[in-house]
């Protein structure tokens, strides 16, 4: 008998039924080149709520994070099947143009990657770029303070973003972000970087945003995923093509105390591999 | 379960030999720098050594037979001077003069210059080097006097070949008279065409194929004959300039197509064509060295951009261009350092060997300050050489003064926050 037959992922658990869904994924399968890297993802993403993706080392977390604004498509020979649908259209459909996707569903970086140019310009340039035509000053105080950076930087507003300690960075990254108002903000190993104390202040931070944004958040610190977020997506290799899937989406303290899949409650328990 | 035994922790105390093989390269890098000083040192004494140095001149007419009344030649008025140069010169010759700009406008030291240049006609008979001047001075001396035997007014004079009115003369076939004026403007002229040319062309492929372009077998191709390309010898550039632009394009290198240029004389040997020419021959280095620039703009950038919703371009201009202007700049002053000592090319396209006029469009016939060392290295009378020194000192000033201004450009382009 082979075993592999067994490890069929299963399909995960709904989101609870009073959540709104904002990006939904069905039968998600990207590939790079042949190697099919992520298969058979079903997700419902809920509105105004921080979701975790956690997993092992390589099995396609922040492949499959990048496909829910087309930044996959950056490198070269991707392509996915299936479908993503944002608000209920479908992100990949011919006419929707990726540039729109990544202005509606923002990103933050494993590493912080601030432009070298000033603080204030930082945040105005996303703006200035989509034709924003309201007073550039608030929306740099509004992006700033709605990032918790402003009361740090608000009188260097004309100083290097690279000027910035890593954490202030990171969270420069966000306000840059958030200037442009997005509905989803996709955070990949937002805080890998940084010391607990920073990584302290963004989650503080993430709190604040899901009133008006959702997020999604790829993460290896499984204590993160357990403190921030509310939702928690399990992903693993899994099956002959060794291919990433979510095995177990639930609440995050359901997926912490009471797993339903044997490997998720393995990893969480620290016993995994 | 057995483990492995450990291997034995055995190390040959060898830090003063890894030591010592340190202190021999470093010595050796030393050495390569202190080769390259040298070198470049030598080049510059030899310039110099040619540059100054004493020279017998004879007089065709000796300025103290043309006294008037026992008033030397150097304190007689304009209007003397100008008398002199009217019985003197035939009556064609003194009209000309006077319609250039009339005697009357002009000032006592130009209406001297051209009683020294017209009716004095000093003639090189000899000349030395500066190394030579100053060690062998008794000798030259007594070698002057030997030349008064077959020519008896002869001076000898101590001369910097390089002046500012070196600078300031066109050429001419008369070694005490000619200058560097025309050729100046000329590889001035040159470049700017060459830049304006090269540099939009150049940074664009390079936008093209490093962001734009997929991996393809059509644009690997493209890009192996460009990094080819940059290694083509210049001479054939110029035959390629000669068949292009001289010939093939002779309708728009004259100016015949914008009414420029009379049609039965025009020609495409102007600086139009040098300069597209020159463009031709550093657009492959350009294009190299901006790919180069671009490819060095961290992926995490873009990345930042594309995140925030930019197009490509939006992208492109505000943070991959501006991060890579310093890096594109450097490689730009490298390959157009390059095109303004170029010579051979320009012989081919047709430089003007002789030519006494400044250039006045782009349309103009030319020669540039490369060709005229060229042609004056080329002559057999010591003097040409010391005055083609002269000429290499101006064109390396020319070279380094154009590089300085554009490091400078660049440093205010490269201040990053």
């Amino acid at each position: 008998m082979n075993l592999t037959n067994l490890q069929v992922p299963p399909v995960p658990e709904p989101a609870a039924a009073d959540e709104q869904t904002v990006i939904e994924t069905r039968d998600l399968s990207i590939f790079y080149g042949n190697f099919l890297a992520v298969t058979d993802v079903n997700l419902k993403i809920p509105r105004n709520r921080i979701t975790a993706i956690i997993g092992p080392s390589g099995c396609g977390k922040s492949t499959l994070l990048r496909a829910f604004n087309r930044m996959n498509e950056l490198v070269p020979d991707t392509h996915i099947q299936g479908q993503v649908l944002f608000d209920g259209r479908d992100l990949y459909a011919p006419q929707v143009d990726p540039v729109e996707v990544r202005y509606r569903i923002g990103m933050v970086f494993q590493k912080a990657n601030p432009f070298p140019k000033s603080i204030y310009e930082n945040i105005a340039w996303g703006a200035r770029i989509h034709g924003y035509r309201g007073k550039m000053d608030e929306l740099v105080e509004f992006s700033l303070r709605q990032a918790a950076l402003w009361d740090e930087v608000k009188d260097k507003l004309k100083q290097s973003g690279l000027s910035l300690s890593g954490g202030q960075q990171q969270r420069l990254c966000i306000a840059r972000a958030i200037a442009v108002r997005p509905e989803v903000i996709l955070m990949d190993e937002p805080a890998s970087a940084l010391d607990p104390i920073a990584t302290l202040k963004i989650e503080e931070l993430m709190q604040e945003l899901k009133q008006n944004y959702t997020i999604i958040i790829v993460t290896h610190n499984m204590q993160q995923a357990a403190r921030v977020s509310d939702y928690t997506a399990m992903m693993m290799l899994t099956g002959e093509t060794r291919s990433g899937t979510v095995i177990e989406f639930d609440q995050t303290n359901r997926i912490f105390t009471r797993p339903q899949d044997r490997r998720t409650e393995d990893y969480v328990t620290g016993r995994f591999g | 379960m057995n483990r492995p035994a450990a291997p034995e922790f055995e190390f040959s105390g060898n830090l003063a030999a890894r030591n010592r093989s340190g202190r021999i390269w470093h010595l050796v890098f030393q050495i390569s720098t202190i080769i390259g000083i040298l070198v470049l040192a030598a080049l510059l004494v030899n310039i110099l050594d040619s540059t100054f140095g004493y020279v017998a001149y004879e007089a065709g007419i000796d300025p103290e037979s043309l006294a008037v009344d026992g008033i030397s030649l150097e304190d007689q008025s304009r209007d003397q001077l100008a008398a002199l140069l009217q019985e003197r010169l035939s009556f064609g010759a003194y009209n000309k003069l006077n319609d250039e700009k009339p005697f009357s406008e002009r000032s006592k030291a130009d209406v001297y210059s051209l009683v020294i240049q017209r009716i004095v006609k000093y003639d090189v008979l000899e000349s030395w080097a500066l190394w030579e001047s100053l060690t062998r001075r008794g000798e030259i001396l007594a070698e002057v006097e030997a030349l008064r035997a077959e020519h008896p007014v002869v001076d000898l004079v101590f001369v910097s070949w390089l002046t500012p009115d070196f600078m300031a003369r066109p050429q001419s076939s008369e070694a005490v008279n000619t200058g560097v004026r025309t050729a100046i403007l000329g590889s001035l002229w040159t470049i700017l065409i060459t830049i304006l040319v090269a540099f939009p062309l150049g940074v664009g492929a390079a936008i093209y194929l490093e962001e734009y372009a997929r991996d393809n077998w059509l644009n690997r191709l493209i890009q192996t004959n460009i990094n080819n390309l940059a290694g083509v010898p210049s001479i054939i550039y110029g035959i390629l300039g000669l068949a292009l632009f001289v010939r093939a394009m002779s309708k728009l290198t004259s100016g015949e197509l914008f009414g420029l240029a009379d049609p039965t004389t025009a020609t495409g040997r102007t600086l139009l064509s040098a300069g597209l020419t020159l463009a031709l021959l550093v657009l492959p280095v350009i294009i190299i060295n901006a790919q180069e620039a671009i490819r060095a703009v961290p992926q995490s950038l873009r990345k930042a951009g594309y995140g925030l919703g930019a197009t490509q371009w939006q992208t492109i201009r505000d943070h991959v261009l501006p991060n890579a202007l310093p890096g594109i700049l450097t490689g730009t002053i490298l390959a157009v350092s390059r095109a303004i000592g170029e010579t051979a090319p320009l012989v081919v396209v047709g430089a003007s060997t002789a030519i006494s006029f400044d250039p006045a469009s782009p349309f103009s016939r030319f020669t540039t300050l490369p060709i005229q060392i060229y042609q004056w290295t080329a002559r057999p009378q010591a003097e040409w050489r010391h005055l083609a020194a002269a000429a290499i000192l101006v064109l390396l000033v020319l070279l380094l003064s154009l590089n300085a201004s554009a490091i400078l450009l660049r440093n205010r382009f490269a201040r990053k926050y």
